[in-house]
């Protein structure tokens, strides 16, 4: 029988860690993560939750115990922000080359300067590079069930990556939504207890992990890492689908497209700003306007293909990104323009919301607009547009 | 008690790694690991020892090791620790093995955290007094005056300017089950030591003094002597802090001076009489601290 709860995404966050039966976490808080820190202490405290907690003077040393501790064999989770991420940076390096599935939710969370607590995705954006899977979600729901996904994906003998769940500041974390609970029996049963079979640190069975390697082999390990990252692709398409099946929430995938059928121009969204869209793609459906929208679930790997298919079938497509590489674009746009290479259609990027501001239904009205002007010319007049921005024309 | 003839002949950490001859870090994880023996796991940072031991495909450890960073050596064998305990594996010995630059400066944090929750872990601080690893820089736990290459001597500033940082007392501040400093030049208290730390729960904390006769520009065979002289001079005391309670170890008989230890390794040679005097000063501070807790130990003692 699964329970409805009123929580935050925090509370999903923490309560998606117990139901996957964690056995190790170390964490530090920092706002608006922090409540996920404090729900874990909790649970540990009332004995709900049988795992070894470590609160640690640091997110640097949170992580390196939650590294050594997966190294060690047991199922660890951390969660962080902002900060704490880039604090965290050089230590992300690690469970991806030596092969160890952590799984961290991260609060999204702009990095300063200026210094600011509201959403943005300039946190989890530049860990791109440092083998993590990293996925974004749209609600509390998803926190929940990707807590429980990520572990099994993560896990998975074809993959054994890192996975970060980006979930959008205070929109997501501070916020109450209704969240269905699955039972503890049915997600044993979709997520067995981990076993470290390829790395632990047990006297009776000796292994080195991380020893000092010259270039004779540290390209193969780069290799297999890269390799691993394309398996996770179908791996995820896989576990989304038996998760579906089991819960009755099936995810889609890499992407999710909504009203894509017989669309003239799609919008890549990613995190909340996707509800928003939706609303807004109805809005204009009524009014007769073929628009459509594909919900980017997954940040690496990124889904080439499916960006590609999508635009096959439309005259003009926008990315929207909550980030900036300053002096080129924000990072979903340029990763979608790399899977749209030799695609003669209008591919615009837009940029809102960062540092927290609101992306409000006129702010993706606009976005739509210019998208179904483009697909019109035959090409965008202004290819990264700023939204909202004061004293910018958009 | 063990005694260095009771030591087993087996080597957890074999010969055939690429340490300089005389390497004082070697000889004392050589021993160190006997003791502990084949039920332990070592966490290596970033150091010499990582380099000359933990070169893939060899290995110079027999038990299982894991390296990830160079400063998270407390909290990185913490993590392990914890692991072990959940899976069950309690009598494991979980042992870091760090460098004085690994501890003292960029380790600290994680050390202090580790130190201060109590983590059941041995940290071994192999102190060769400077960063041997990236080639002879500075550490907080280089002493004053010496040459490292980050603290040439100039013609105006001539060698490191500040004196060593005390890493033994920053642990016994954070009031540690176990604390101790060890000198391979006395091989009983270090195998006592070792022992003990090997026997007790909670956080344990031991200071080797390693010598390095590469980045002290000194001969290879004098490792022992040097270590030897360090405690005699007063310069290296031989320390235990158990319970809240200091032991000193060993008294300084004053078989060497301190001139005869600055002039045998070429990172003091550049000294004057001025240093040497700063040198003493800083000798007399530091047991006039050792004897102040001493003294309130014993009167304590007395009233009690
Ligand atoms: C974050 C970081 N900064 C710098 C280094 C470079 N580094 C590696 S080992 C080392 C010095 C090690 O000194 P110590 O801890 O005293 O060990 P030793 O080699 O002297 O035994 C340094 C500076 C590093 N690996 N990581
Ligand atoms: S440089 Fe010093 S510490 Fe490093 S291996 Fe040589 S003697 Fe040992
Ligand atoms: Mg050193």
């Amino acid at each position: 029988m699964t329970t409805k709860r009123v929580v935050t995404g925090n509370y999903a966050a923490a309560y998606g860690a117990l139901l996957s039966r964690i056995q190790f976490s170390a964490a530090y808080p920092i706002t608006p993560q922090t409540f996920i820190v404090e729900h874990l202490s909790e649970f540990v405290n009332d004995g709900i939750l049988d795992a070894e907690f470590m609160r640690t003077e640091s997110e640097h040393s949170a992580m390196s115990a939650v590294v050594a501790a997966e190294a060690t064999g047991v199922r660890s989770f951390t969660a962080t922000s902002s900060q704490g991420l880039a604090l965290m940076h050089e230590v992300l390096f690690l469970p991806s080359a030596l092969r160890l599935p952590v799984v961290m939710p991260v609060v999204n969370r702009t990095v300063a300067a200026p210094i600011g607590i509201w959403c943005e995705y300039n946190d989890t954006m530049p860990q791109r590079d440092t083998g993590w899977m990293q996925a974004y979600v749209e609600d509390n729901q998803e926190v929940l069930d990707m807590v429980i996904q990520a572990y099994r994906i993560a896990e998975h003998k074809d993959v054994l990556l890192p996975m970060m769940l980006s979930m959008d500041a205070f929109i997501l974390s501070h916020t109450v939504e209704p969240v269905e609970f699955p039972n503890q029996d049915d997600v044993d049963d979709f997520l067995p207890p981990y076993k470290a079979e390829h790395a632990h640190l047990w006297p009776e069975d000796p292994m080195i992990i991380g020893s000092f390697t010259p270039p004779e082999y540290i390209q193969e390990v780069r290799y297999q890492t890269d390799q691993a990252m394309h398996a996770a692709r179908d791996v995820i398409k896989e576990v989304t689908k038996e998760f579906g099946k089991k819960f009755g929430r099936d995810y889609g995938g890499l992407v999710e497209e909504y009203r894509m059928d017989d669309a003239e121009v799609a919008l890549v969204s990613l995190g909340t700003v996707t509800s928003t869209a939706r609303d807004v793609v109805d809005e204009l459906r009524e009014e007769g306007k073929k628009v459509g929208l594909v919900k980017l679930r997954y940040f690496r790997p990124y889904p080439y293909e499916e960006i590609r298919k999508v635009a096959e079938q439309v005259s003009a497509i926008g990315f929207y990104d909550r980030s900036i590489s300053y002096g080129s674009g924000g990072p979903n746009y340029i990763e979608g323009r790399h899977a749209l290479y030799g695609l003669d259609i209008p591919v615009m990027n837009f940029l809102a919301g960062l540092g927290g501001r609101d992306v409000t239904v006129p702010d993706i009205r606009l976005m739509y607009e210019k998208l179904l002007e483009a697909a019109k010319e035959g090409k965008a007049m202004k290819e990264i547009i700023w939204i909202g921005t004061r004293g910018v024309e958009p | 008690m063990i005694n260095i003839k009771d030591l087993p002949d087996e080597e957890l950490f074999t010969p055939g790694h690429t340490a300089c001859p005389g390497c004082g870090v070697a000889q004392a994880v050589r021993n160190l690991m006997k003791v502990l023996g084949k039920n332990t796991v070592v966490y290596l940072p970033a150091n010499c020892l990582l380099v000359f031991s933990a070169t893939y495909p060899l290995d110079a450890f027999k038990v299982p090791y894991l390296h990830l960073l160079f400063e998270n050596s407390g909290v990185a064998a913490a993590g392990i620790r914890r692991a072990l305990r959940k899976l069950g594996k309690n009598d494991v010995n979980v042992v870091a093995l760090a460098g004085d630059g690994g501890t003292a400066d960029i380790g600290m944090q994680a050390l202090s955290g580790a130190a201060e929750r109590n983590e059941d872990i041995i940290y071994v601080m192999v102190d060769n007094e400077a960063y041997m690893n990236t080639g002879i820089q500075r550490s907080g736990s280089t002493p004053f005056g010496a040459w490292t290459t980050t603290t040439p001597v100039g013609k105006k500033i001539k060698g490191k300017m500040e004196h060593k940082k005390d890493v033994m007392k920053i642990m016994m501040a954070h009031e540690v089950p176990y604390a101790a400093t060890v000198s391979p030049a006395f091989p009983a208290d270090m195998l006592r030591k070792f022992e003990k730390v090997k026997n007790k729960h909670g956080f344990r904390f031991l200071q080797i003094y390693t010598t390095c006769p590469t980045g002290w520009r000194a001969p290879s065979e004098k490792t022992i002597t040097l270590a030897r002289m360090a405690v005699e001079t007063g310069i290296f005391p031989l320390l235990e802090y158990e319970d809240g309670v200091l032991k000193v170890n060993y008294r300084p008989k004053g078989k060497y001076t301190v001139e005869e230890y600055l002039k045998a390794q070429g990172r003091f040679k550049h000294f004057t009489p001025e240093m040497m005097e700063e040198v003493k000063h800083w000798i007399e501070m530091k047991w006039r601290w050792i004897r102040t807790i001493e003294e309130g130990q014993k009167a304590l003692e007395q009233e009690e």
